[in-house]
């Protein structure tokens, strides 16, 4: 168990920076995820936190120590690759047991150590099995069991989950938190599912071209995003861009074709320019003819239904108001849902209407 | 319909074995035949495999082909598989060009390389000889070799020796415990390849043999020149069983070293 710290890592491939003087601390025990899109850096991080890739600068301290001279099996980490890469020719017993084997240990030891593991992802009595025997969610295990097994300080994880269908990469999401709990394990997680890593992870940070956009909780991040690309890449968000308007009591934007949005952050100075972002889910919908009088400070918009999509439990509307479009989500709770050509008024609470910084996406 | 289909599928693939293994069938049966003018009906005897083991040049032959062959199978299969390792796990400037200069000499035909070789060796001394055959079957069998451990090592990518890395075995122990068993049926195929290069190989042989040495395909050749003896279906009987056994071998080994 030990703390990670990556300082001023910087790595670049030609002249697209893949890292770019990125510093980060995983705390003891913290499962952390590493969330963006292909080509943001979270792989080359995780890479070079391995002992993959050598980083042009910066230094990667274990438990304070310097590991950037060390190689990968002197590193003592334990990491999950996206295919397992389990050894096709070792039995699911010699592929736990590998990691102990090469360092040298007894063999009663060795059997002791791997009959423990096999408990805990529970899958004694398949030992013997090859690996091409085992289910995806089976040799999802195995790898994580052999990468457990030799208590390494950090636990790598590159998008383990991928290669599963949805309804067992969410059993295994529950089984791999589980697991993780259960060892206390520093986790560093890569993923480029969103979802995932907001429901596995203690923090994240999100990516974009080789930079960290933003470190916090799943739900601060969430709620809270601090620039246009985080809003837009972890979850879906309604941006409005304008300018700052004086209004007592209020913080407002105007932002053209008459649209007026306020908000319960600051604001700069009456004149400037900024972005704001709004969740889908927390905009209310009413029919045109039958809106509740809104409170003061309460966002108002009225608008006209153009597309619906359900989706079983909930149902995405797209919302023509002057000048955009709005989606909005709503738990499919009524007896008919809203059908294109609907009039309807939106309305939410200012506190929700967050400001953001401009990024290019 | 699907019935008729069936049979018709069936008919037609029968008459493609026919094909394929009519003529050594023929030569099997006409090697335990007593006539050595083909007559039937056919007479049950192993007066030819008896000949066969009386006959000095052709079973001298069939020994430097055999050497030959083993020989060539091991230098080519180790250097071809050293060079199919630093293909796919080094990368350098030029790998692609390098990869690519493979193909031309499997390609190019065998007696347009023989004759060059002839030039060469004569042109540096080497001479004719077993040992320019040698050097010649080396230098035919080595693309063979690099291309099928290559396409080996390629399908398993890195992550394997990767995964070994981070579980903490050292370059050695990932070499011995990881990729040797993992690109082993590869290995062997290669090395079956290089034996079968080595073993058929008519025309670079025939040109670098020097009067009174031969192999055995320059032997047979030879041999039917001069008056077709049913020996030849004996030896060539002898052959067909051996490779065939080789093959088996070979499925069995590809078996337990375990592929995907």
């Amino acid at each position: 168990m030990s703390t990670v710290e990556v300082r001023g890592l910087t790595k670049r491939y030609g002249r697209v920076a893949a890292l770019d003087n990125v510093s980060l601390l995983f705390a003891e025990g913290e499962f952390f995820g590493l969330l963006g899109p292909s080509g943001s850096g979270k792989t080359t991080l995780l890479r070079c936190a391995a002992g993959f890739i050598e980083p042009e600068a910066g230094d990667i301290h274990f438990d304070g120590q310097n590991v950037r001279a060390l190689p990968v099996h002197k590193r003592n980490i334990g990491m999950v690759f996206q295919n397992y890469a389990l050894f096709p020719h070792l039995s699911v017993f010699d592929n736990i047991a590998f990691g102990l084997v090469v360092r040298g240990m007894k063999r009663a030891d060795v059997r002791q150590r791997v009959t423990e593991m096999l408990a805990l992802i529970r899958l004694s009595g398949l030992e013997d099995r090859r690996p091409r025997q085992l289910s995806g969610g089976q040799q999802q295990r195995v790898a994580l069991a052999r990468a457990l097994v030799t208590r390494p300080r950090v636990l790598l994880l590159d998008e383990p989950l991928g290669a599963l269908d949805k309804r067992l990469r969410q059993e295994m999401q529950v089984e791999l938190r589980q697991i993780q709990r259960e060892v206390g394990i520093t986790t560093i997680f890569v993923t480029h599912d969103q979802e995932e890593a907001m429901t596995l992870c203690d923090r994240i940070a999100i990516f974009n071209e080789g930079r960290v956009v933003q470190v916090g909780a799943p739900s601060r991040v969430y709620e809270r995003p601090a620039t246009t690309f985080a809003a837009n890449f972890l979850g879906d968000a309604n941006l409005f861009r304008g300018h700052a308007v004086a209004r007592d009591g209020f913080q407002v934007i105007e932002c053209g074709d008459g649209i007026e949005i306020a908000t319960g952050d600051p604001l700069p100075s009456a004149g400037g320019v900024v972005a704001l972002a709004v969740r889908p889910e927390k905009i209310s919908l009413w029919p045109a003819d039958s809106a509740p009088v809104g409170t003061e400070g309460e966002n108002r918009l009225s608008g006209e239904i153009v597309h619906t999509i359900y989706s079983g439990s909930s149902i995405t509307y797209r919302l023509a108001v002057p000048g955009r479009e709005l989606m909005v989500f709503e738990q499919n709770r009524s007896a008919r849902p809203y059908a294109p050509g609907d009039r309807v008024v939106a309305t939410w609470p200012a506190e929700h209407t967050v400001v953001v910084e401009e990024q290019k996406t | 319909m699907e019935r008729v289909g069936g049979w018709l599928v069936r008919g037609y693939l029968g008459l493609v074995l026919v094909f394929l293994y009519l003529p050594i069938a023929v030569m099997i049966v006409m090697a335990f035949n007593r006539s050595p003018l083909y007559e039937l009906p056919i007479v049950f005897d192993t007066v030819w495999f008896q000949a066969l083991a009386k006959n000095e040049r052709l079973l001298t032959a069939g020994f430097n082909s055999l050497w030959i062959a083993i020989a060539n199978t091991i230098i080519a299969t180790a250097l071809g598989t050293m060079a199919a390792l630093a293909f796919q796990r080094y990368s350098f400037r030029g790998r692609t060009l390098m990869q690519l200069l493979l193909f031309p000499p499997i390609t190019i035909p065998w007696l347009i390389i023989g004759t060059s070789m002839l030039v060469m060796f004569f042109w540096l001394g080497i001479g004719r000889g077993l040992h320019a055959m040698l050097l010649g079957h080396v230098a035919l069998s080595i693309p063979y070799v690099i291309v099928v451990v290559g396409a080996r090592l390629k399908s398993f990518g890195t992550a394997l020796e990767e995964a070994a890395a981070t579980l903490g075995a050292n370059p050695w122990q990932t070499f011995w415990r990881i990729s040797a068993p993992v690109m082993a049926p590869g290995v062997v195929a290669a090395a079956l390849f290089a034996f079968a290069v080595s073993f058929d190989q008519f025309v670079i042989s025939y040109f670098l043999a020097p009067p009174g040495v031969s192999t055995l395909p320059v032997e047979i050749y030879s041999a039917i020149r001069k008056g077709f003896t049913p020996e030849v279906n004996a030896i060539s009987t002898i052959i067909i069983v051996v490779s065939m056994g080789l093959m088996l071998l070979f499925a069995r080994l590809y078996r337990f070293g375990g592929e995907r």
